[in-house]
């Protein structure tokens, strides 16, 4: 059975690409300043925190600049937030799709994952300019970066799988999904290092698998310090389980979505 | 010949009401907090399949016909796999295309090239394949200058058309069609037929949903009647077409009493109550017959005052092709206000055209801001006889056409002329 699903996912793998081309065309047409909304919400971000927690609160980063300190997390995180709130939503918005053509229905989530890299990519770009402003080069860790995007993105899709299935069946979580969001925000290393929390709660920290990629892409990508490997690796345990989960879950509610979408 | 879909005894059972309940966690938890203390009320159970067996086999092209919310449209889901039987099995061999809306996925946003590619891709086209046809679907769409115009600037009509485009070229083994006829103009209409005439003499498997019985008729060799959920009969088009037909004029006795149809639409503010059939002296008509004057009275009840109403009519053949759809809207009549209670409206035919053959008609209802009053397909019949209409003695019946018109035959003089010279000299 689940083979089945997956030559299906393979069979349809060109209206994966179609659905997100989609999203990333109608994103960019209806917005008058385009693709520059994918710099301009971290930037923002990035400006308010480096006032807040960088000067006033005094909060360190690791001796990196905190802006860029800030930004570089701020980047892939924004790509992972806004994948969340978008896939979370991928079934409803696309209900008439849904009720009226087949598909595996695991590409809408997948689309809407794969269509932010776009955005994220822009961002990379700009974050790029700022490492070369603060002269930050990375070191031979940089080759390291991909594993943790891939990483992030495949976290993205295990999470979307499962809010999008939950939301088809229950809209609360169409409410509860921003909250989500910000409370994810505060317990993953973005404002703050990971060394600037006592050991205690950094074990809790692990349990959060954005935490151990986000920080692995920071430490990587500015060539900051040691990687933490073992908060790495529980991210990627915890991941796994996610995508098995999600998948599962996904698969199990998928055949009555149609029903009640 | 090889069997392409094979249907074994399934069902769906839909829970009415339940899913909507349940879409709220807050409402989920509260029913199950509330559980013990309340007996559950039973649920309202849908069977909108049940126990539907049967084969196609390649190259056959079945019509599949029943009132509204008789199943059609859940089988037809079913068999796309959009949506899963409860129970039994369906096995679909071959590439499959289903068609229950034109230009599913079109994005507003998007320009008509954009939506060709990704309708088509959504309904199973390869990327090279779609380019390839592209030249012969801008074609086919006749949109060709608009092509790189997002479609939020296109017409209802230019939509459709660029809708149909991309699903006339799918070029599926099994082809699944819904009703898709319905929409559009007539030359729109026949494109669609012309599209699936091809199919099926390029020997493609067709399921083709309709009301159009005519359509039906014309395109398929088989056709299955589907009512409450369950096959009713299964066989040759055209028999199963006048079975599934007389069953609206088995409501024959019920005619003149509209009261109890209760397959109907709208909001019931303003219901037709009765239809009767007067001769222009106001008495009732015990016989229709060609070229007659007569009056169709219909009766209604209006619970509460309906500002400017609309009401109207529609006459179909006895293999559902539409002869004529008429209304007080057509012909710019305003009724101010019509006050509650019991009261009628007649139509008057000055010259009823048809030829002997049994009608059926649809009437509906509208109010000021276009929501539906009322609207009852096929509710009343209209049996015209024979008469003799062009006071020859020769009888027309149905197989001379639907219609005739006032008309007269003039033979050139010379012709005549050389004729009679020519009986006299034998």
């Amino acid at each position: 059975m689940n083979s089945e699903w997956l030559t299906d996912f393979w069979r349809y793998r060109e209206l994966l690409y179609f659905l997100a081309w989609r999203d990333v065309k109608v994103r960019y047409k209806q917005a008058a300043l385009g693709a520059s909304w994918a710099v301009i919400q971290p930037l923002l971000t990035m400006v308010i925190f480096t006032l807040f927690f960088g000067r006033l609160a005094g909060v360190p980063s690791d001796g990196i600049p905190y802006p860029l300190f800030s930004f570089c997390a701020l980047v892939p995180w924004t790509y992972f937030s806004s994948t969340l709130s978008l896939a979370g939503n991928s079934l409803i918005s696309n209900s008439s799709l849904i009720t009226k053509v087949y598909f595996p229905r695991v590409l809408l989530p997948a689309a809407t994952v794969l269509s932010g890299l776009v955005d994220f990519l822009m961002g990379a770009v700009f974050l790029a300019l700022m490492m070369i402003y603060y002269r930050v080069k990375p070191g031979w860790s940089f080759f390291l970066v991909p594993l943790f995007l891939g990483g992030m993105v495949l976290l993205a899709f295990s999470v979307s799988m499962i809010l999008a299935a939950l939301n088809v069946r229950y809209r609360d979580v169409k409410y509860a999904l921003p909250f989500l969001v910000q409370i994810w925000l505060f317990v993953t290393p973005i404002i703050y290092p990971v060394t600037f929390l006592p050991p205690k709660m950094k074990r809790f920290l692990a349990f959060n698998p954005m935490a151990g990629f986000l920080e692995g892409f920071r430490s990587s990508l500015l060539n900051s310090h040691h990687m933490d490997w073992r908060l790495v690796g529980i991210s990627v345990v915890v991941t796994a389980f996610l995508l098995v989960t999600g998948a599962i879950y996904f698969r199990r509610t998928e055949r009555s979505f149609a029903d009640i979408v | 010949m090889s069997q392409t879909i094979a249907v074994e005894k399934v069902s769906k059972k839909f829970v009415l009401g339940a899913l909507q309940r349940d879409t709220m966690l807050r409402e989920r938890l509260i029913s199950m907090l509330s559980a013990p203390f309340r007996r559950r009320s039973a649920p309202n159970v849908l069977w909108a399949l049940r126990d539907v067996s049967f084969r196609v086999d390649a190259g056959e092209v079945v019509g599949i016909i029943g009132r509204n919310g008789a199943g059609k449209s859940t089988l037809l889901k079913v068999l796309s796999k959009i949506t899963y039987p409860t129970s039994g099995e369906v096995h679909v061999s071959g590439r499959i295309a289903s068609l229950l809306e034109v230009g599913t996925g079109f994005h507003e946003e998007l320009t008509g090239r954009e939506n060709i590619y990704l309708n088509g891709s959504i309904l199973g086209m390869k990327h090279g394949e779609v380019t390839a046809k592209m030249d012969s679907m801008v074609e086919f769409a006749g949109v060709a200058q608009f092509l790189d115009t997002p479609i939020k600037r296109y017409s209802t009509g230019m939509r459709l058309r660029l809708g149909f485009a991309v699903a006339a070229h799918l070029d599926p083994d099994v082809l699944i069609v819904d009703e898709v006829l319905a929409v559009g103009d007539t030359g729109f209409q026949r494109k669609c037929l012309n599209v699936m005439d091809g199919l099926r003499s390029g020997g493609r498997t067709v399921l083709f949903v309709s009301h159009n019985m005519a359509a039906v008729e014309n395109l398929c060799s088989r056709c299955i009647w589907i009512d409450a959920g369950q096959v009713v009969m299964d066989g040759a088009a055209r028999e199963v077409i006048e079975a599934y037909m007389k069953t609206f004029a088995n409501a024959r006795e019920s005619m003149a009493d509209l009261r109890s149809v209760k397959d109907r639409r709208g909001s019931g503010e303003i219901r037709y109550t009765g239809v009767e059939y007067l001769n222009t002296s106001g008495e009732p008509l015990q016989v229709v017959r060609s070229g007659d004057s007569l009056v169709i009275r219909f009766h209604y009840h209006a619970n509460k005052p309906i500002p400017f109403p609309s009401f109207g009519f529609r006459l179909y053949t006895e293999f559902g092709t539409l002869v004529t759809d008429t209304s007080t809207w057509h012909h710019a009549l305003d009724i101010p206000l019509v006050p509650p209670g019991d009261g009628y409206i007649d139509l008057h035919i000055d010259f009823l055209n048809l030829l002997p053959a049994r009608y059926y008609f649809s009437l509906w209802i509208t109010g000021a801001a276009s929501p539906v009053h009322d609207n009852i397909e096929y509710c009343a019949q209209l049996e015209v006889e024979l008469s003799n209409v062009y006071s020859s003695g020769r009888m027309l019946d149905s197989r001379s056409g639907i219609v005739f018109f006032p008309q007269r035959w003039k033979v050139n003089e010379s012709v005549l002329a050389g004729a009679s010279s020519k009986i006299e000299e034998t």
